[in-house]
């Protein structure tokens, strides 16, 4: 019984060169199950995760993340800028057969943005002014004044069937739980807290995927989903720093059959001021503990090394990452200097510096996130070194929200960022919004940085707009409002009985292609389970 | 007896309301609410939408408001729906005008932590019987000392540090059994033996360990109740009339000794519903430890608030069967009740 239902053991194949083939399943896990798959009031990743499988949106990234389209063949923006026209591919179909047009892209706006529709992402689509669709296969939307993130949003509203969902309560209908959509797959089966089963959608519009069968277990566990990754169970998964660069390396069996690989996400952390409170209203202040800080200590110490220094809030290497701006480095001198022309002095000799008789002396806080808390640490010592007192409080994530972030009532935050590919800030760096729950809460206003970012919004060239988002990188590393502590990769184990996958990964990460990965017959599990083997 | 039984029945409904009102307002005594979460702190989300969101869900009235809401509603018994789950019904299923049946969170999750519970309660009663019963015959002699000794392990050892032990041994090294879930990817298309056995070998691991780390404290138990009932004067005449030691143990001191027992599994009512959230988490099992803590992180208040009512009923119901089964095992209390 010992080896029913292993694969193939012979792991030589997994470093041969195979032709692309279909057929075949990929097995993989999420720690949380999707509430539903209508992601508009779904929301959560996990739910992301499973229903971009399923729906196509209007446009999508390409590779190196430039737009290109997905269900429109091409789009027009008109010479004021303010509307965008989309002509859809001809002959689209849902997986039920049933046509899809500009009706159903209409449909979905109109949903998003209903009064009832309980998302929390409709104000993108709030901006619309007037949406159309003067023939089926052409959908027009005009905004009150050009609106540069446009092109982002419409590659991230999934459009739904207009046909199934015209009379439903989007809250409550039983599609959120078996959906109708024209992607690559559709779902076969979705069994409550196991998993969740995909198969090949026939009538994808964009064409045969090559794996045929999707499924997503529920292992909400991480070293449970590892030991199922290592007995081959599950074909991958999203590694931590420990497991990328020690657990796995040093296990010759798990190395032999599995294929690691990192990309950069979209997501940075940062040690956040609150601009509100002395001292940190004084721009001195911000830079000493900016030079203060050892980030390439933290990369290492906490990341193990699987992160980068970044100087601007975008993925390093894409068109919106300045590459001229250099990272602080971590120099004491400046520091002290700096603290000194800030008019601290350690003067009763503590060890703490002093201005007008009062120790500098503040708390970080932050999540439950080991990361983060380790990262707090680090800063703790450093800053020590400096001459200032820093306490660390780690708290639960709602708590955390509602009590210390909305209120503001906060010193000093260690954070992260995770953001879309459109260099829009608007919403973080603004001083228009700092209102509780907005999400400027460390309170920057910058006068520079709102020009800039209202002018980025209005841009609509991508040269331009570069241009502008160059510059606001420039300012904001200069004014020091955060401090970029790191950006972490994205960790990625693949089993290598599946082929096609770009190494090292392309700006848009590796999942970019998935629907041309290909499982070789060879290599594949027995698609019998170790029951039923047993059995005979 | 029956004026006992309709009175304790009836005290019950004052007992649930001040129960739910305690619970509501500590869950509201937590800072935050659904629109908290995670996946709301997206620049993409604007606090405009969140509002809208509480106001639906009627988070911007008074504590005191959304409770005679609540009230209002268990008045007729609908326990709601999910803020966080795609509005799924919290309890029961529902069916919507198109005949799709939408189940209710706490009619899925509960059949399987009792399953569980209840296997893993009958499998430590089995072994912890016999085994306390060694004990105290066997007191202090070597057959005490390892059984003591293997308790204090199985006691002392982290559950889910065993688990993940054993999991790595019997599921990745050796593939004797499965790691996580429920059942196997290809569970449907299994022959029923075949579906029995898949179930059996994912739950061996889920129900066992927890069983053997709770073992401890039951032979604990009926160790010391043996041990009591043994000094007891019927005993010696038991002895002394010539009975056999056989006679003696089983049928006059362990019925006697299991008494305390009841009151032992009359308390472990509420734990038989409530599962374990570790154990749940690291077997992927979907029960009600894990909806219970994943409800509070989200705050999911209809959630919580119908795990908890359903909870302290059926903490009520299993204190007052333990009752009445006291009563039934031991005449002298029996007396008392009808006295009363």
């Amino acid at each position: 019984m010992t080896s029913c239902g292993k694969p193939n053991q012979d792991t030589t194949g997994y470093t041969k060169t195979f032709p692309v083939e279909s057929g075949g399943t990929l097995i993989d896990a999420t720690i949380g199950e999707p509430s539903g798959l209508i992601y508009m009031v779904a929301g959560e990743s996990a739910a992301a995760a499973i229903s971009g499988n399923i729906f196509n949106k209007l446009l999508k990234y390409d590779k190196n993340l430039d737009i290109e389209g997905e269900l429109a063949e091409s789009w027009l923006i008109s010479s004021d800028q303010k509307t965008i026209t989309f002509k859809l591919k001809p002959n689209l179909k849902w997986a039920d057969g049933k046509p899809l047009t500009s009706e159903d892209v209409l449909f979905t706006w109109k949903l998003v943005t209903d009064e009832n529709t309980r998302s929390p992402y409709a104000s993108d689509y709030q901006l619309v002014k007037k949406a159309e669709a003067p023939d089926s296969n052409t959908f027009s939307v005009t905004y009150d004044k050009a609106y540069a993130p446009a092109l982002d949003s419409w590659s991230g509203l999934q459009v739904l069937p207009k046909h199934l969902l015209e009379k439903q309560d989007i809250h409550t209908t039983a599609f959120a739980r078996n959906p109708v959509g024209s992607h690559y797959y559709k779902l076969d089966s979705w069994t409550h807290g196991e998993n969740l089963k995909l198969s090949r959608n026939p009538k994808s519009v964009l064409g045969p995927a090559n794996i045929d069968k999707l499924i997503t277990r529920i292992i909400p566990d991480n070293s449970a989903q590892f030991l199922e990754l290592m007995a081959d169970n599950i074909d991958s998964m999203g590694l931590d720093p420990i497991k990328y660069s020690r657990i796995i390396p040093a296990r010759p069996e798990l190395q032999k059959k599995l294929a690691l690989y990192k990309e950069l996400g979209n997501s940075y952390t940062y040690l956040g001021f609150n601009l509100k409170h002395k001292p940190f209203d004084d721009i001195r202040v911000r830079k000493a503990i900016n030079y203060a800080i050892d980030k390439q200590e933290i990369i290492d110490g906490v990341y193990l090394g699987l992160g980068i220094n970044i100087a601007s809030p975008y993925k390093p290497g894409t068109r919106w990452s300045n590459p001229e701006l250099k990272p602080y480095p971590y120099d004491v001198e400046k520091a002290k200097a700096l603290l000194k022309e800030a008019g601290f002095a350690d003067s009763d000799g503590d060890g703490i510096v002093e201005r007008d008789g009062k120790p500098f002396a503040f708390e970080i806080i932050t999540n439950q996130n080991k990361e983060r808390e380790k990262s707090a640490v680090l800063i703790q010592r450093r800053l020590k070194d400096v001459g200032i007192d820093v306490q660390i409080r780690a708290i639960e994530w709602a708590s955390f929200i509602s009590r210390f972030i909305k209120t503001g009532d906060f010193d000093v935050v260690v954070l992260g960022w995770g953001l879309g590919l459109d260099p829009d800030q608007f919403s973080i760096w603004h001083s228009s919004q700092n209102q509780p729950g907005q999400f400027n809460f460390i309170n920057y206003n910058n006068p520079q940085i709102d020009a800039l970012l209202e002018q980025g919004r209005l841009e609509l060239n991508p040269d331009k707009r570069m241009k502008i988002y160059h510059e606001f990188a420039k300012v904001l590393l200069e004014d020091s409002p955060i401090v970029y502590l790191s950006a972490g990769y994205g960790l990625t184990a693949i089993h290598k009985r599946v082929k096609g996958i770009d190494s090292p990964a392309p700006p848009a990460g590796i999942g970019y292609n998935s629907h041309e990965w290909y499982i070789p017959e060879q290599l594949r599990r027995a698609e019998t389970g170790r029951n039923e083997i047993a059995e005979k | 007896m029956l004026k006992y039984l309709v009175k304790r029945v009836l005290w019950m409904i004052p007992l649930l309301i001040g129960i739910s009102l305690i619970s509501f307002f500590i869950m509201h005594l937590a800072p935050g609410d659904i629109t908290n979460n995670e996946a709301a702190f997206n620049p993409k989300a604007s606090e405009e939408s969140r509002q809208k969101l509480r106001e639906l869900y009627n988070l911007d009235k008074p504590v005191i408001v959304q409770y005679g809401l609540w009230l209002k509603r268990m008045g007729t018994l609908d326990f709601g729906n999910s803020f966080a789950s795609h509005q799924k019904p919290v309890f029961w299923q529902t069916t919507d005008k198109d005949g799709n049946v939408t189940k209710g969170m706490i009619q899925e999750a509960l059949p399987i932590t009792l399953m569980i519970n209840i296997l893993g309660l009958i499998i430590t009663l089995s072994l912890a019987i016999p085994l306390g019963i060694i004990a105290a015959r066997k007191y202090t002699q070597w057959q005490d000392k390892s059984i003591t000794l293997f308790n204090f392990i199985g006691f002392s050892i982290p559950g889910f540090w065993l688990s993940l032990l054993l999991m790595y041994w019997l599921g990745v090294m050796n593939n004797w059994l499965p790691i996580s879930g429920l059942h196997s990817i290809n569970y449907e298309s299994l022959d029923t033996w075949a579906k029995i056995k898949d179930s059996i070998s994912h739950l061996i691991l889920p129900v066992i360990i927890p069983s053997v780390t709770g073992l401890a404290g039951i032979t604990l138990f009926v160790k010391n109740g043996m041990l009591d009932v043994f000094h007891q004067d019927y005993i010696t005449t038991a002895r002394a009339k010539g009975l056999s030691e056989h006679k003696v143990v089983y049928t006059h001191a362990l019925r006697n000794a299991l008494l305390p027992l009841i009151t032992i599994v009359g308390l472990s009512i509420p734990g038989l519903i409530g599962g374990s959230v570790i154990a749940e988490t690291i077997f992927a099992i979907p029960g009600m430890g894990k909806l219970f803590f994943d409800s509070v992180l989200m705050r999911d208040f209809p959630v919580i608030m119908g795990i908890l009512t359903i909870g302290s009923t059926l903490t009520l119901i299993g204190n007052l069967l333990a009752d009445l089964a006291y009563a039934w095992a031991d005449p002298r209390v029996r007396r008392g009740v009808v006295r009363n």
